[in-house]
């Protein structure tokens, strides 16, 4: 694992004005160009897009514990690039409504929803970690819409708990479910922890050590909410990494082989905190015939964030 | 055996959801005989349905999931298996008590993983047949995305179409059955009082410290001293 400090940009010197307008100067970042909200069975989507509005749709899945707002440079190149990037933020998180429940399927139906939206026929479905195993699905799920489908490090790997033994698995999972059951007795009125917006990019930059520090002080005027004692994460507080179920990786792999339009997979091939350190033997197996494999060397999991550029103009190669 | 009050109901919260739990009869032994607490099956709730009177020596409790009976209902579905057996394990904090589960059709899903999740406290759970047993088979199908027609009341429709479809993988179920085992002093913390045998449930039958018999038995088990 990298030093979290060798990743981060010198701070401005002397920047003036106010916090918020220091931050929110991200270079290339911009803000949705329309903000509107779908209903899902009664849970209601923030949905962000930029691009003109009458150019084809591509719908742009984020990662867990991520939001739109993360698109904030990447998609505005797919936009330039002549499309109308269709993106939400999934229940729970950015400004989406918090939901009494979250599961996989719920986030499916909720991203069939946003789809539903759109003009009928076939667009491009692309998604990032959680969100490229989302539209991997909605691929199986949705064939009649999707043209394309772009994988951004969404394909979780089994090899983190592969070399271990059957006892050691076992206490693990029992920890697992310990911790879980923990957790779910401790939510009742749980709030996020209030901080600066230096302190709320110093919590994300834990998850996120290859971001820079400027990026996060960025995304916390996007995905935090200012209140008289300082600034919070919207994302919900009950919601927390991992838990118990019968959930397995393979399951997912396994709805690669079967995608019936043309595929492309990037991996970040730098090992990092989050991201399932997937590596491609484990996914080149499963690719449909003719599929595009990109592994990108000296790149993390948050491949669009780290290489915008780069990534937005392999996808925008690829659709041509 | 045991004495009839009117039921009387607590409010248990999970997250954001209030739980219903029903106190079904009085504790009838005077030997201070641990609760039992018995769990519906898919879309019943604990009133009526699964209230008709069993043989307990001690208080019995009835839980309804959430999105059932009298529990709140949810908006937007996303239900889980395992989010019920937090709901169990809210119930369990507040009885603050050994319990034994005696559960239906999905019930009996959900307390066999709250006895491997919670060995110390479940004292033996009867897996009775009922709605909701066999979940959505032991591979996950093909995606599909259902949306139940919009309807208010109980049970929720997202509860009855999310928890058929919940994947109950053979393996999974054997592990939990064995985690239920090595946690408990009971020789026998699983007891089969089902008919029915999904494949799920044909995994742990037979697997040691899983008892078979009828409900009464099994009940009968966990209800003596020193077993």
């Amino acid at each position: 694992m990298k030093d979290p400090a060798a990743a981060e940009p010198p701070d401005e010197p002397g920047a003036g004005g106010t916090t918020i307008d220091v931050a929110r100067a991200y270079p290339g970042a911009r803000r949705p160009d329309r903000r509107r909200t779908v209903d899902s069975g009664g849970v209601g989507l923030a949905v962000s897009e930029w691009g003109d509005e009458g150019a084809p749709p591509l719908v742009l899945a984020h990662g867990g514990f991520d939001f739109a707002g993360t698109f904030d440079v990447f998609a505005p190149m797919l936009a330039d690039a002549g499309w109308r990037v269709v993106a939400w933020d999934q229940r729970g998180h950015g400004d989406s409504d918090r939901a009494h429940l979250y599961s996989w399927e719920a986030d499916l139906r909720d991203a069939a929803a946003v789809i539903g939206t759109l003009p009928p026929g076939r667009l491009p479905f692309v998604g990032h970690s959680k969100g490229g195993n989302l539209v991997t699905h909605l691929a199986n799920a949705l064939p009649h819409r999707i043209s394309a489908l772009v994988n951004l490090d969404g394909l979780p790997s089994h090899r983190a708990m592969s070399d271990m033994s059957d006892h050691e698995r076992a206490r693990r999972i029992r920890e697992e479910i310990d911790n879980w059951l923990a957790h779910r007795r401790s939510l009742v009125g749980k709030q996020r922890r209030p901080g600066t917006i230096d302190e709320l990019a110093e919590r994300r930059g834990r998850m996120n050590p290859r971001m820079s520090r400027e990026w996060l002080r960025y995304l916390v005027t996007v995905g935090a909410n200012e209140a008289e004692d300082g600034w919070r994460w919207k994302i919900d507080p009950t919601m927390r990494m991992g838990g118990f179920g019968p959930w397995r990786p393979q399951w997912s792999l396994l709805q690669l082989p079967g995608v019936g339009v043309p595929v492309l997979g990037v991996l970040g091939l730098e090992l990092e905190v989050m991201g399932w350190g997937t590596q491609p033997d484990e996914v080149l197996p499963y690719l449909p015939a003719g599929a595009r494999f990109e592994g990108l060397e000296g790149v993390g999991h948050f491949v669009h964030i780290e290489q915008p550029g780069l990534v937005a103009d392999l996808i925008t190669e690829f659709l041509q | 055996m045991n004495a009839q009050p009117a039921p009387l109901t607590a409010t248990v919260r999970h997250n954001r959801v209030d739980l219903a739990l029903h106190r079904l009869a009085e504790d009838s032994s005077g030997a201070s005989v641990h609760p039992l607490l018995r769990l519906h099956g898919l879309g019943e709730s604990t009133l009526p349905e699964a209230a008709e009177p069993v043989v307990w020596p001690g208080a019995v409790y009835g839980l309804d999931f959430t999105g059932h009976g009298a529990s709140t209902l949810p908006v937007g579905g996303g239900y889980t298996s395992e989010i019920l057996v937090g709901d169990v394990d809210a119930a369990l904090q507040h009885l603050d008590s050994p319990v034994t589960i005696l559960g239906r059709g999905l019930g009996a899903y959900i307390g066999m993983l709250a006895a491997a999740a919670r060995p110390d406290v479940v004292m033996g759970v009867v897996l009775a047949d009922g709605p909701g047993l066999a979940g959505g088979g032991v591979h996950p199908g093909s995606p599909a995305l259902v949306r139940p027609a919009e309807r208010t009341g109980t049970p929720v429709p997202y509860a009855l179409l999310e928890l058929a479809r919940d994947v109950r993988p053979a393996d999974y179920a054997r592990n939990f059955a064995g985690y239920a085992m090595e946690g408990s002093d009971l020789d026998l913390p699983l007891w089969v009082a089902t008919v029915v045998r999904p494949a799920w449930l044909e995994a742990i039958v037979g697997e040691p410290g899983v008892g078979e018999g009828s409900i009464e038995r099994g009940l009968a088990t966990y209800a003596s001293p020193g077993v």
